[in-house]
């Protein structure tokens, strides 16, 4: 695949995500656009597409720094706690800070996912039976006894029902006004891209990077704040999007390879073209309703996923 | 010149290493010798800086090395351990390319490039360089890793194992390329190495390690002696010389 494709592909599926929707508005009409058109593509499509380029985006390079760091492919902020850990730094946030402000909700939130991040990354240091399918069952699990804590402060406080909708990541909601924390992704990302050669070598290892110079603990620390920050704006904004970060560096690792600088423009624009994709998916398959981008993700990415182990499977033996 | 001093390492109360001191000698191929557990490794990671000695100092070029900023030191002074496990899909250029890093820090000029090209040529790798590690052999592999060392172009090169799991064809073909580092660029070779024939036939300076201890040091025609050998293997190796190489005889 090239880089032209994907971008593409990219703006097509952009132009076709601004015109589908309940309320009727075709490109045939952009010139002789209603007043009322005209808000809905300002107010809610156009955000709505801003918030899945950068989601998308955003997601796919969490998992692939992740992927770096941790040297497994399988480990994403999904499956290494980082969500989880996020959703319970947001229930902290609304619980004993009631009346933060979104920017300190986000803070706490951030707080708890990089602490959950980094006990992750602990445990893999400690864990000696390094099998590529155990490092990320283990982070499963990980997450699921956080998530088991978050489930019961919020049944005590009868919040049950504001975890789940962070749980499931939905774009039907994207107003202009509650979208824009998103935007802080950018530059990270921008960020991520300058250090993409460190990255590279950090997952090599720490004795490749003391080789040749690199400070192994800055560039691990520097990466790990990236994905939990860009990790907990997304949820804030759109909610969890499952497996994202795992399937898109996985595909794009196939055919151009682990060295960042080059793969993670083609990780960005996959992540952006496949949350694209999805969305479209979800708002087509019960027009006018729709089903939330999280399941839509959910439900493809889970076969992808199932689809990269039985042939990194095969592969290995 | 590196010159190591008292260097001592302990796991959990055992000594690995008990204060070793010795001098490097410039332009020439050091094997490091000796049984399963003398230490070999472990004094090598410590004089790479790859591990935390507990003791002692090591001296590169007069300095200590916790003196050196790290980027310098990696212009210096380069290592590649037994296991070149990366399990990452880079080419074989890619890999040499990150020889570069200390130098350009990711951005690489033109002259990085150069060296590029050149280490990958001395390497005979001209023809793999676009393809991935993980498509190559295991000789293929040791080369390409040794070909990013070129690329760093440190004077002093250490290898830990560099021959293991090769064959005998690319194992000489390993050993060959340690000499001619030595002898066309001028490098300062250290290997631990297991057999003592290969130390035999390719080093100026062997260094016999056991319990921690260096047993002995000195020119090749020195350790490779029925009687020191005894001593560092407690087995009876027989020297024979064979087309001017001393060869120890220890199958049976």
């Amino acid at each position: 695949m090239k880089v032209w494709m994907l971008v593409a592909a990219l703006v097509l599926l952009s132009v076709t995500s601004l015109f589908i929707g309940a309320e009727n508005l075709s490109i045939t009409d952009l010139f002789s656009m209603t007043d009322r058109q005209w808000q809905v593509l300002t107010i809610s499509r156009i955000p709505r597409l801003v918030s899945l380029l950068i989601a998308g985006v955003s997601m796919s390079i969490a998992g692939l720094i992740m992927q770096q760091l941790s040297r497994n492919k399988f480990v994403s902020p999904t499956t290494a706690g980082t969500d989880d850990a996020a959703k319970l730094g947001i229930l902290v946030a609304l619980l004993v800070f009631a009346s933060a402000t979104t920017m300190q909700k986000m803070l706490i939130a951030f707080a708890f996912a990089l602490a959950g991040t980094y006990v992750f990354m602990k445990f893999l240091d400690r864990i000696k039976f390094k099998d590529t399918i155990f490092i990320p069952l283990v982070g499963l699990m990980f997450g699921g006894i956080i998530n088991s804590i978050t489930t019961f402060f919020a049944y005590k406080n009868d919040m049950i029902q504001n975890v789940t909708s962070w749980l499931q990541g939905s774009t039907s909601a994207i107003m202009t006004g509650r979208y824009e924390l998103l935007y802080i992704s950018v530059p990270l990302l921008i960020f991520a891209y300058l250090y993409a050669n460190k990255f590279t070598i950090a997952g090599m290892g720490e004795e490749f990077s003391v080789n040749l110079g690199l400070n192994h603990k800055f560039v691990v620390n520097v990466g790990l704040i990236i994905v939990a920050l860009v990790s907990v704006v997304v949820i804030l904004t759109i909610g969890i999007i499952p497996f994202l970060g795992l399937i898109i560096p996985n595909i794009v690792t196939l055919y151009v390879g682990d060295n960042l600088k080059k793969s993670l423009i083609h990780t960005a624009l996959l992540g952006a073209v496949f949350l694209l994709v999805c969305d479209i998916v979800g708002r087509l398959i019960i027009y006018p309703y729709e089903i939330p981008i999280g399941l839509t993700v959910g439900v493809i990415g889970s076969i992808v996923f199932l689809y990269l182990l039985m042939r990194r499977r095969a592969y290995e033996a | 010149m590196i010159e190591v001093q008292e260097v001592s390492k302990s796991y959990a109360g055992k000594p690995v290493v008990e204060k070793v001191s010795l001098k490097i000698r410039q332009g020439s191929v050091t094997s490091f010798i000796g049984p399963n557990g003398a230490g070999k490794s472990t004094l090598l990671a410590m004089i790479s800086r790859l591990l935390q000695k507990d003791s002692g100092k090591v001296l590169i070029d007069g300095k200590d090395i916790s003196d050196w900023k790290s980027t310098e030191l990696a212009k210096k002074i380069s290592i590649l351990k037994q296991s070149n496990q990366i399990n990452l899909r880079l080419t074989v250029r890619e890999l040499v390319s990150f020889g570069r890093f200390p130098y350009s820090q990711g951005k690489l000029k033109k002259e990085d490039w150069e060296k590029v090209d050149e280490a990958i040529a001395y390497m005979d790798l001209t023809d793999l360089q676009h393809k991935y590690l993980d498509q190559l052999s295991g000789g293929q592999n040791q080369r390409a890793f040794i070909a990013m060392v070129i690329a760093q172009n440190t004077e002093y090169i250490l290898l830990d194992e560099p021959l293991n799991n090769l064959d005998m064809k690319h194992s000489v073909q390993i050993m060959k390329v340690l000499r001619r580092l030595a002898e066309e660029l001028g490098k300062t070779v250290i290997i631990v190495i297991h057999d003592i024939n290969f130390a035999s036939c390719y080093s100026d300076y062997i260094v016999a390690l056991k319990d921690g201890k260096i047993v002995k040091e000195g020119p090749t025609e020195a350790i490779i002696d029925n009687k020191v050998l005894e001593h560092i293997y407690d087995m009876d190796i027989p020297i024979e010389l064979v087309n001017g190489n001393r060869i120890g005889v220890y199958f049976k």
